[in-house]
């Protein structure tokens, strides 16, 4: 990893954040999926718990087996998301970085992200008898109509109702503006920040995005996120300027797609500087730039802005916009070659991968390779395998430059 | 004269040629890995060696490629075996243009253009369905010795079907094909078929086009490759000694690399 002076910042920010949720006796707790809607929750007070964020910091640690065997002896299946199993098995066995989540007084879940997320959080309500709110953001075939919006923008009226029963307060609108800026603030300088790499050669590289995502995630929508990504983006701005290279030497620039191998974070990170070749974007770490891309007047309606913001997340459009967008990052950041990973837990974004890779292949004339991984599952990753492919990339790229 | 080496150590073999400045063969060895794979290397070294009538003197440089292209300790450098099959079946066959490639642990698919360059390869995914490791537990269950499994296919008169593309799977439903009293002819063939239909549809998600050559251990099972040919519809080459073409690809590298 790159080593940025606002590390240490950031797990402050982190420790601070948990800690609070662990502690707190006054506000209520949620527990969220990664892409909801979390500013109607800062707007009421309410601590966003994240289980995906938590499952990553498990597999992260090398913590995720134990806790994933824990929730399969219970009759979860393998063939379940690994950030699902990692987070039964930490709420089983109270594991995990922080010994275990705060236990929630109510579930926000939004489907753009995933269908899973809606047993998963089903599971959850069941066993802490609490209640669920679902956000169903329909899928985006092609491009956002006025019917899709006005469909979320609904279920949004609805959320505030139901966030005013269960805090027994009416719904806070001017808080909601208030975190609404901040949330658009902290996307702004994230996606500065990603778009550094543009910079050749690249002052941050995507496993360095990937262990900065913590804030943008769980805490978009509060002053402290945006103070930290203002910092972070200074420092990385300042390496840009610099030419200081995040992976010396850099020869290769890249795209990785899909979620990071949490646990072998230090390994590609060693195996990918040893051969120059560095991750310049990922289409995960910029899924949580989407709030900054609204500006126009059409978007005046801060609830029409939130509509469009969950509903267009790279995993909830169409292959045709996917393609579009692929194509575009190739030559934005000067690309050599893209890694899709074939994601064993996360079936939306790998569905139809093999397709995607082709025709990315042909549209851009660049190589590309699928490796067959898991977020956070260990046991179905094999080191010897996916180096022998990634290598074979590596020298395609050597070949065709 | 001049002479390059190349050390192919795969999960299941580990190969070796030495070359002359023409990329002729002059002689070649291959050995099961075994458990120490750097000892393995060494040892298909020193006996492609022997086959050529020369000593480690004589050769200029070393390649290696493979599983364990890391440990070979007489490779000055390595390769993929992706690059090295290519470059190694471009060498026999100048026209090829899609080469399959079964191993012990993977097979592949490659798309070859000019010159031997890789335009684009598929793998299996992490499971060893399609491999030969898949084909070593099949032959294993009908107590046949692997490299007479394709006689015993071709023996069979009846169509079996193997369902299961998991080799633990597969290999039950041998069994239980064995205690429902059917042929270990028609099992073998069945068994043949099972990895063919895997490979092809490895094969065409890269595309076939061109010559199409097939290397590795697996391409020394007649039944598999006759079974290949029919599926794809098209004829498919196997070279004299499928099972060094890595390691011709790695000793055409050591010898293209200057100085």
């Amino acid at each position: 990893m790159t080593e940025f002076q606002t590390f240490s910042k950031m797990k402050e920010l982190m420790t601070a954040y948990y800690f609070e949720a662990k502690t707190t006796k006054e506000k209520p707790i949620a527990w969220i999926t990664s892409g909801a809607p979390v500013e109607f929750l800062f707007a009421m007070d309410i601590i966003p718990i994240y289980p995906e964020n938590y499952a990553a910091m498990c597999a992260a640690n090398h913590q995720s087996v134990e806790l994933m065997e824990a929730a399969e002896a219970q009759g979860f299946s393998q063939d379940i998301c690994a950030y699902a199993r990692t987070d039964f098995g930490a709420d089983i066995l109270q594991g995990g970085p922080v010994g275990g989540l705060p236990a929630p007084h109510f579930l926000l879940c939004s489907t753009n992200i995933c269908k899973t997320v809606i047993k998963w959080y089903e599971v959850i309500a069941r066993k802490y008898d609490v209640p669920l709110f679902i956000v169903d953001t329909p899928f985006v075939h092609d491009g956002l109509t006025d019917d899709l919006l006005e469909y979320t923008v609904a279920q949004f009226k609805d959320l505030e109702q139901f966030l005013a029963r269960i805090t027994g307060r009416p719904f806070d609108h001017e808080h909601l503006a208030e975190v609404l800026r901040l949330s658009q603030e902290a996307a702004a300088y994230w996606k500065k920040i990603l778009f550094l790499a543009r910079t050749v050669p690249t002052p941050i590289n995507s496993l360095d995005s990937f262990i900065h995502l913590g804030p943008i995630v769980t805490l978009r929508g509060t002053q402290g996120c945006v103070d930290y990504y203002q910092a972070l983006y200074e420092e990385v701005a300042g390496r840009a300027a610099d030419k200081i290279p995040s992976v010396p030497g850099e020869r290769y620039r890249v795209l990785w797609d899909n979620l990071p191998v949490w646990f072998k974070m230090r390994r590609l990170e060693n195996f990918f500087q040893e051969r120059k070749c560095a991750l310049v974007v990922t289409t995960y770490a910029n899924s949580w730039g989407g709030l900054s891309n609204y500006e126009d007047e059409e978007m005046a309606d801060p609830y029409r802005l939130l509509a469009a913001s969950y509903l267009n997340v790279y995993i909830n459009y169409g292959f045709e916009e996917r393609i579009r967008y692929l194509s575009g990052l190739m030559d934005e950041f000067s690309l050599t070659g893209f890694i899709m990973h074939s994601n064993r837990s996360c079936k939306p974004y790998s569905v139809g991968m093999y397709r995607l890779q082709e025709e990315l292949s042909q549209r851009t004339g660049r190589p590309g390779v699928v490796i067959e991984a898991d977020q956070n599952d260990p046991r179905v990753y094999s080191d010897a395998q996916i180096e022998a492919r990634l290598d074979a990339f590596i020298e395609s790229m050597e070949a065709a430059s | 004269m001049r002479f390059w080496g190349g050390i192919d150590v795969g999960s299941l073999s580990a190969d070796a040629v030495i070359i002359d400045e023409e990329g002729r063969l002059l002689g070649h060895a291959i050995l099961p890995t075994g458990r120490d794979s750097r000892e393995a290397g060494s040892r298909a070294y020193a006996g492609a060696l022997e086959a050529a009538g020369l000593t480690p003197g004589d050769v200029v440089r070393v390649y290696s490629t493979g599983y364990s292209r890391a440990r070979v300790r007489e490779a000055e450098g390595a390769k993929t075996e992706i690059a090295c099959h290519a470059r190694g079946a471009h060498a026999l066959y100048p026209d090829v243009g899609t080469i399959i490639d079964i191993g012990g642990q993977d097979s592949k698919a490659i798309q070859v253009g000019k010159g031997g360059r890789v335009l684009n390869f598929v793998m299996n995914d992490k499971c060893a369905a399609g491999t030969g490791r898949f084909l070593e537990v099949m032959a294993g269950a009908l107590e046949t010795p692997l490299d007479h499994l394709d006689e015993l296919a071709a023996q069979s008169t009846e169509t079996l079907t193997i369902s299961s593309i998991c080799t633990v799977f597969a290999e039950s439903e041998v069994v239980s094909l064995i205690s429902q009293g059917k042929k270990p002819a028609d099992i073998a063939m069945a068994v043949s078929r099972a990895i063919a239909r895997r490979t092809v549809g490895l094969a065409t998600r890269v595309g076939v086009s061109g010559r199409v050559v097939m290397t590795g251990g697996v391409a020394k099972n007649r039944a598999v490759v006759d079974l290949l040919a029919e599926i794809l519809g098209a004829p498919v080459d196997v070279p004299d000694e499928p099972q060094i073409v890595g390691a011709l690809g790695a000793a055409l590298f050591a010898r293209d690399e200057r100085g």
